[in-house]
């Protein structure tokens, strides 16, 4: 046996030729130029008006009630909680990759995780909003879900998995926003080193909070920023699954499983990471990033997303072998309904999106071309919301009595407030990029070349 | 101007009368209704396009005017509370009063709940033997009617508003043309009237005009029946059943326990003899051949479905064999009995033949009189009549052929006889049979007025619109099935400008000018109890007479109906001047042309022959068996449906007699091959905002454009086309109707529970108490619970509809039904088991469980629901912020919520028809069963202050009220001799989804059947359920 010698050589972190200069440059140009690419107009304009149907569509949800849209008896949630799991769990690959990745010391974390953080940000704000639409009087919901003290004593109900919901989400956006910000520090310091122009001297001097870059300054950023990153990896996990607590403390069946906070999580992962390849690809390309997020990094979060999507994989057929092997009817029923059901189509979408697609990524060739990582990650990200849909909708629509079986079709209302969310983190994230570094200027530098010197020289 | 009037009015007064005008102090009607109406001379301008644009103009001006008015300041208005108090009227607190809701003209009799003077629910009089507390669907809906705003509330003429003094002065040129001719062009069409105070007003009436006619009309005919009956009895009478007695019940098509006459009655002794106890496991049993399946057929221990036409065939088979004078196989011309019906007819025989005397076979109303004459025939052989059948004289003040009296309206009217046509109540131009050709003929008539509760179809041919007063708002008397005489006390003044029926026939009759209906109802009984009226015999219900007329009339009040008077002739029926009844020839005189159908006519359950068309609560009703709610349908069997390659909710085109009409298409399992039901009462041109269908499909629905006279009920020669591509939209609200392994439903025969008590509980898993380490609450007090009997719940809604008007719940309407959005707290469902071609059906009504371990408390974030120390699940919308989490979480699915704003807060006469116990829900809130909590509340108060406990059935919930069946049964289950803790300890007592560990407290007792051996050889419990 002669073993052919491994020939794989992954590519670079950062493309050769860059300095510390060439890279403060190149990412604060986006902000400090004023030029933009056309893609930055067109996203813009699209976002900023599906945003303005999400206004219509929720002025109108607050006039009418939520009977315009398709939630029944007996399913009584439906697109919200869908589009509220999905946009939860696409958070969670920001603070995956900023805060463990930067536990675990994973150096190609640096150019992806400011944008991936936004997204976190933009996706849990998206998050936020359904849980609060989608009760029956949001006016009360916005605050006697939370403990505060009132003259009546009247206290939320502990024992609900929608209260641990609030904490969990609530925290998790107040860590992700912080965590987020102290990491811009030092860049919003060197925008507004950079800028010529007084007023935005003034705004990033006071967002950058003083920063100088001291070596004492330096010490406690990188205290600070640890902590954090120790605060935030938790929550990368206990979100997720006190989202599946939703579910899982119910008695529905096809909800009423102890798998589920691994399940979810893993599913969050898988989904947060296809979005981040969904983001970084045409972003790399349309700035011509192309030196910075390279092909390496592309690759190291489509072995992510194969390794959680064959998680999310075992997830589904540990509940399908257990709907069977619990020998509870209600159970197996469900699984039966699920596969072969009025919702049928709806399932197997799901397995073809999440179960076989993925599967490409075991091939180099598809996890180095960007076009085809983005149409995986595209069919993954669809793929996650149907899960949504099967696990909200489809155990939902058939439970324990039979006389009360009912169908649930999304209307347009839905759509719109669905749709509406993807405008506002469209929105969103354009102008993220638009005002703020959308890649860690001083974190990229740290791979340059002349940093190894600089490193090197000081040991 | 009366001069003379004005002086004797004056002359009359009692200290100084201040008068403004002349005309005031005449105090005239025609004054009064110059008062009344708004506009009165301006009125007539909208016709006139001149004077129009002048009244617009000052219109225009005024109301700028009045926006300048709105800057003063506005007056102080003083809100004053009663001085002196009502005699026993405490705010709060409700009081009931006796008086009938007449249906069809059989009085329901009912105690209405009034608060503050104004009624919200309808029960049932206890006392009454029509009733025993309960009522029907009508009866708990006809309060939702009082309060309609789309009743008739002006008399019009011509489409323009006038008052009852137009029509006086109008009427009285009339008659005076009138009294020449002796009234011959006089004719009063009228449905079946019970009342002996109408009966001897329309004898005054002959006497002055005595060639006016009176003809009646019910498109829900009894004729056969009431021929039948008069043949029997040699006068005009009424089979009346007493299932109490009967042990073995056949029915020719009867559906008896839902509809006609007496079927409150009918329910309550036909469950009570399948009352089960630990100690008395005994039950009656019914056969039911029938074609359409009913709810009669769903309890039914044996059901046999066949073609209506085949019916009198399988009767003559069955006739023949209990020797009733009958040969079989004689059925002139018929279907010939085939291999099944003979094994059926010889078992049945052999069972009649085992229970003579206490068997009892009933005809079915929709059947030709042949068929009923062999139940007659049968009945005397078995020696039944006299013991579960007897021939009483009829209620019915006017015993005419219903077909026949109304053909000879219409000749009548073609021939230019009729001069002056008085229409009471029905809607002939919306039912009458198509070939009569109504309406055309009708325009022939120089005057028509319409007396009736709603612009309906008929008034928009009417000249006159007289609006009718509600029965809760009348004086009036009515006759319930067994002819028991009922008074009618109104609850509220009129809300409109309406008068009774009473004083409408007042305007006929000089002595009666200007007598309200209370004079005349009282004047009438006065008479009666002296015996100077009718045939009455007058006792109090312990068999001794009144001490006073006075005491007479106060306890005929009280108790809402003259105890004795069942069976009393009390008014002679008078014989109608129509021919022989022309019986709607049976099917075995037209044999059934190969390759057609037979049509099937059958009343909507709800909607009935159309007249409830406007009243939300029914429309919303989920259609037995179907569950169809606000349409109707065709229903056919799955294998007529295969071959014609037919679904659940094609519209197909009826092609009946060159006649067509549409309907949209139900599957229903049970229903004979080769026939289609089609339901009449939809389709309504001229209705409120509820009955008029909205959308063009839904106005071809009108079944009664296929309707003949001489076939009212069943005849061959349908053709259905499929229309292609065209679908209705269904709404229902169960779409499932199997139980899929899960039993909800748990059913066996009275002979595997008498060998094995336990099979119920064999049937589910309970999980043993004690598993948890938290202490478990203890009920020291009261712990309530429900005990529902599958065995004798028929399935029909009434519970649904009392909840509904108990608890203020919204209608939602068509399309919130069919998104699944209906707001019954207490739903009946309905499953199918056995075979598709004739189906085991099961009903169960499912309200709140009121778990002991409520999954939906647990996960509700703002404890809106939560647990009471009494064991109830209570529900706080104050407090709910619409999550629905709980609703997903409950695996009984019996929360309702509030997605839109349904509850109407806008349409101000519905307000006093709301209960004011109970909130009224905005939108975004969670609602469900609450046993009734408000009444709880209501007995505790009282039983507080008498310082005892809760006696048992101190506490009924609505449901439970209004079940004809009592099969709900309320109470306390920590009082060991409550009624529903001994219902409880029975075996076959059981929980839904026990293995849930939810410990519902509302549990059931299964459903048992009686089966005959000789027909279902008895098997395993296990297989019952499919």
């Amino acid at each position: 046996m002669d073993p052919k010698p491994a020939t794989y050589e992954p590519a670079p972190l950062i493309a050769p030729g860059h300095t510390f200069g060439s890279v403060t440059d190149k990412i604060s140009a986006v902000v400090l130029s004023g030029r933009q690419p056309a893609g930055w107009f067109v996203g813009m304009i699209i976002g900023f008006l599906i945003t303005m149907m999400l206004m219509f569509a929720v002025t109108w949800l607050l006039l009418k009630g939520v009977g315009i849209w398709g939630v029944n008896i007996p399913v009584g949630w439906g697109f919200a909680i869908v589009n509220f799991v999905w946009w939860i769990g696409i958070g969670h690959a920001g603070t995956l990759i900023s805060a463990i990745l930067l536990l675990l010391k994973q150096g190609w974390r640096t150019s992806i995780n400011r944008f991936a953080e936004a997204m976190t940000l933009f996706a849990v704000m998206c998050a936020g909003m359904f849980p609060l639409l989608h009760t029956g009087r949001p006016w009360l919901a916005a605050y006697w879900l939370f403990p505060y003290p009132s003259s009546m004593s009247i206290w939320p109900q502990f024992r609900s998995p929608l209260i641990w919901d609030v904490f969990a989400v609530s925290t998790y956006f107040t860590v992700s926003l912080i965590f987020w910000y102290v990491g811009l520090i030092p860049d919003l310091a060197t925008i507004r080193d950079k800028t010529k122009h007084r007023g935005l001297q003034v705004i990033y001097g006071m967002l950058s909070l003083g920063w100088r870059g001291s070596v004492k300054h330096w010490e406690r950023y990188e205290q600070a920023y640890l902590l954090l990153a120790g605060l935030a990896t938790p929550l990368v996990l206990s979100v997720h699954t006190v989202v599946s607590f939703d579910f899982a403390i119910g008695i529905v069946p096809g909800w009423h499983t102890t798998i589920f906070p691994p399940y979810f999580v893993a599913g969050a992962i898988y989904d947060g990471f296809a979005m981040v390849l969904t983001l970084a690809i045409p972003l790399r390309a349309m700035y011509h990033m192309e030196d910075l997020i390279t092909l390496r990094h592309l690759e190291n979060m489509a072995k992510v997303t194969l390794v959680t999507g064959l998680i999310v994989a075992y997830g589904y057929s540990s509940e399908a072998f257990f709907g069977f092997y619990s020998a509870d009817k209600y159970e197996g029923f469900m699984v039966w309904n699920r596969m072969t059901g009025p919702y049928w189509y709806v399932y197997w979408t799901l397995i073809f999106c999440n179960i076989i697609t993925p599967q490409w990524l075991w091939f180099r060739r598809v996890r180095t071309t960007p076009w085809l990582l983005f149409c995986v990650a595209m069919v993954v990200n669809v793929g996650m919301w149907l899960e949504r849909f099967v696990i909200v909708v489809t155990s939902l629509h058939r439970d324990f009595m039979p006389s009360m079986w009912g169908m649930y079709h999304g209307t347009v209302w839905d759509w719109m407030t669905f749709i509406g969310t993807l405008g506002f983190f469209l929105t969103a994230f354009f102008l993220f990029v638009r005002v703020l570094p959308m890649i860690s200027i001083f974190e990229v530098r740290t791979l340059v070349p002349e940093a190894k010197l600089v490193e090197a020289e000081g040991h | 101007m009366d001069f003379s009037a004005i002086r004797s009015r004056l002359a009359g007064a009692q200290g100084r009368l201040y008068w403004r005008s002349l005309g005031e102090l005449a105090d005239t009607p025609a004054f009064r209704e110059y008062l009344h109406r708004e506009f009165p001379e301006q009125a007539s301008q909208w016709n006139d396009p001149k004077g129009r644009r002048q009244f617009l103009k000052l219109m225009s001006a005024s109301l700028a005017l009045a926006g300048i008015g709105a800057c003063t300041k506005q007056p102080p208005e003083k809100i004053i509370p009663y001085v002196r108090q009502p005699e026993d009227l405490v705010p709060g607190k409700p009081l009931f009063f006796a008086t009938a809701l007449p249906f069809g003209g059989i009085a329901a009799p009912v105690l209405v709940e009034s608060h503050e003077g104004h009624p919200t629910k309808v029960e049932g009089n206890l006392q009454h033997p029509a009733s025993l507390g309960a009522t029907d669907a009508f009866g708990q809906a006809g309060i939702l009617d009082l309060y309609d705003p789309d009743r008739a509330q002006t008399v019009t003429a011509r489409g323009e508003v006038r008052g009852w003094g137009d029509f006086t002065n109008a009427l009285a040129s009339v008659l005076a043309v009138q009294k020449s001719k002796q009234g011959s062009g006089i004719r009063f069409l009228t449905e079946t009237i019970t009342s002996p105070t109408f009966a001897e007003q329309v004898e005054l009436i002959r006497a002055d005009y005595p060639q006016a006619k009176w003809h009646q009309w019910d498109p829900v005919t009894y004729d056969a029946a009431r021929e039948a009956a008069r043949q029997q009895a040699g006068h005009a009478a009424d089979a009346v059943y007493h299932l109490d007695k009967a042990d073995v019940v056949v029915s020719l098509e009867a559906d008896f326990l839902t509809t006609g006459p007496g079927h409150v009655r009918h329910m309550r002794d036909f469950a009570d003899g399948r009352r089960i106890t630990d100690d008395h496991k005994v039950m009656n049993r019914l056969y039911v051949v029938e074609s359409t399946p009913t709810l009669t057929g769903a309890k039914a221990d044996h059901r046999l479905a066949l073609p209506p036409s085949a019916i009198e065939g399988f009767a003559r088979e069955l006739a023949a064999r209990l020797g009733a004078g009958v040969a079989a196989g004689e059925a002139a011309g018929g279907v010939k009995a085939d291999a099944q019906q003979q094994k059926w007819a010889t078992a049945i025989a052999g069972d009649l033949q085992a229970h003579r005397g206490r068997s009892l076979i009933v005809p079915g109303e929709y059947q030709p009189l042949a068929v009923h004459t062999l139940a007659s025939a049968m009945n005397q052989a078995l020696g039944n009549v006299g013991q579960t059948v007897t021939y009483q004289p009829a209620v019915d003040i006017h015993s005419s052929d219903r077909m026949a009296s109304l053909r000879d309206l219409t000749r009548a009217m073609d021939a230019g006889q009729v001069e002056l046509l008085v229409i009471v109540g029905s809607n002939p131009v919306f039912t009458a049979p198509s070939d009569f050709r109504f309406v055309e003929r009708l325009a022939k008539v120089p005057l028509i007025a319409h007396f009736s509760q709603y612009f309906d179809e008929t008034s928009a041919n009417s000249h006159w619109n007289l609006p009718a007063s509600h029965p809760l708002e009348s004086w009036s008397d009515a006759r319930a099935y067994d002819g028991t005489v009922t008074v009618m006390q109104p609850l509220i003044a009129p809300l409109y400008d309406t008068r009774t029926v009473h004083e409408l026939l007042a305007l006929f009759i000089t002595a009666q000018t200007g007598k309200s209906s209370h004079d005349l109802v009282k004047d009438y009984w006065t008479r009666a109890y002296a015996g100077k009226a009718g045939n009455w015999t007058i006792h109090d219900s312990a068999g001794n007479p009144f001490k006073s007329p006075e005491s007479f009339w106060t306890h005929t009040l009280h108790d809402g109906f003259i105890p004795g008077t069942a069976g009393n002739v009390g008014v002679a029926a008078t014989a109608s001047a129509a021919p022989a009844p022309a019986v709607a020839a049976p099917a075995a005189s037209r044999p059934a042309a190969s390759g057609t159908l037979e049509l099937i006519f059958r009343p909507d359950p709800f909607i009935w022959d159309g007249r409830f068309a406007n009243n939300g609560w029914l429309q919303e009703m989920p259609k037995h068996i179907s569950k169809i709610t606000w349409d109707p349908a065709a229903w056919l069997s799955p294998r007529l449906a295969e071959s014609k390659g037919l679904n659940d909710g094609d519209l197909i085109e009826l092609r009946y007699r060159g006649n067509t009409a549409r309907l949209p298409v139900t599957i229903v399992p049970g229903h004979p091959d080769g026939a289609v039901t089609a339901f009449l009462g939809y389709g309504r041109e001229h209705s409120g905002r509820v009955g008029t269908p909205a959308d063009e499909t839904a106005k071809g629905f009108n079944i009664y454009k296929l309707r003949t006279s001489d076939a009212p009920w069943f005849d061959s020669g349908l053709d259905i086309v499929k229309i292609d591509g065209a679908r209705y939209l269904l709404a229902r609200t169960q779409e499932h109707h199997l139980m899929e392994g899960r039993a909800p439903v748990r059913a066996g025969t009275i002979d595997e529970y008498r060998s094995d008590p336990k099979f119920v509980g064999r049937m589910g898993e309970t999980p043993p108490r004690g598993l948890t380490l938290i202490p478990e609450w203890q009920y020291n007090n009261y712990k309530w619970g429900m005990a529902i009997d599958l065995t004798s719940c028929t399935g029909c809604g009434t519970c649904t509809i009392a909840c509904v008007s108990e608890n203020n719940i919204a209608v939602v309407g068509k399309e919130q039904v069919y998104k699944g959005r209906d707001m019954h707290w207490i739903r009946v469902d309905h499953y199918f088991a056995g075979d598709l071609e004739n189906p085991e059906m099961y009903h169960q009504p499912v309200p709140c469980m009121q778990c002991e371990m409520a999954p939906c408390e647990l996960v509700c974030p703002v404890g809106a629901t939560t647990h009471s120390a009494e064991g109830l699940n209570d529900m706080v919308y104050n407090r709910c912020v619409g999550t629905r989490y709980c609703s997903n979480n409950c695996p009984y699915k019996v929360r309702r919520f509030n997605f839109l704003l349904y509850s109407d807060w806008y349409t101000q006469s519905f307000y006093p028809l709301r209960n004011p116990d109970v909130t009224v829900r905005s939108r975004g809130v969670m609602e469900k069963c609450t046993y009734c909590v408000q009444r709880i509340n209501a007995a505790r108060i009282t039983s507080e202050k008498e310082d005892r406990k809760i006696r048992d059935g101190e506490i009924v919930p609505a449901c439970a009220g209004a079940c004809p069946a009592e099969a709900i049964v309320f109470g306390d289950l920590n009082d060991p001799n409550s009624r529903v803790t001994k219902l409880k300890q029975q075996d076959r007592n059981y929980g839904i989804l026990e293995e849930l560990n939810t410990r519902p407290r509302t549990s059931y007792l299964a459903a048992l059947r009686n089966p005959n051996p000789a027909l279902e050889p008895s098997r395993g419990a296990s297989t019952t359920e499919h």
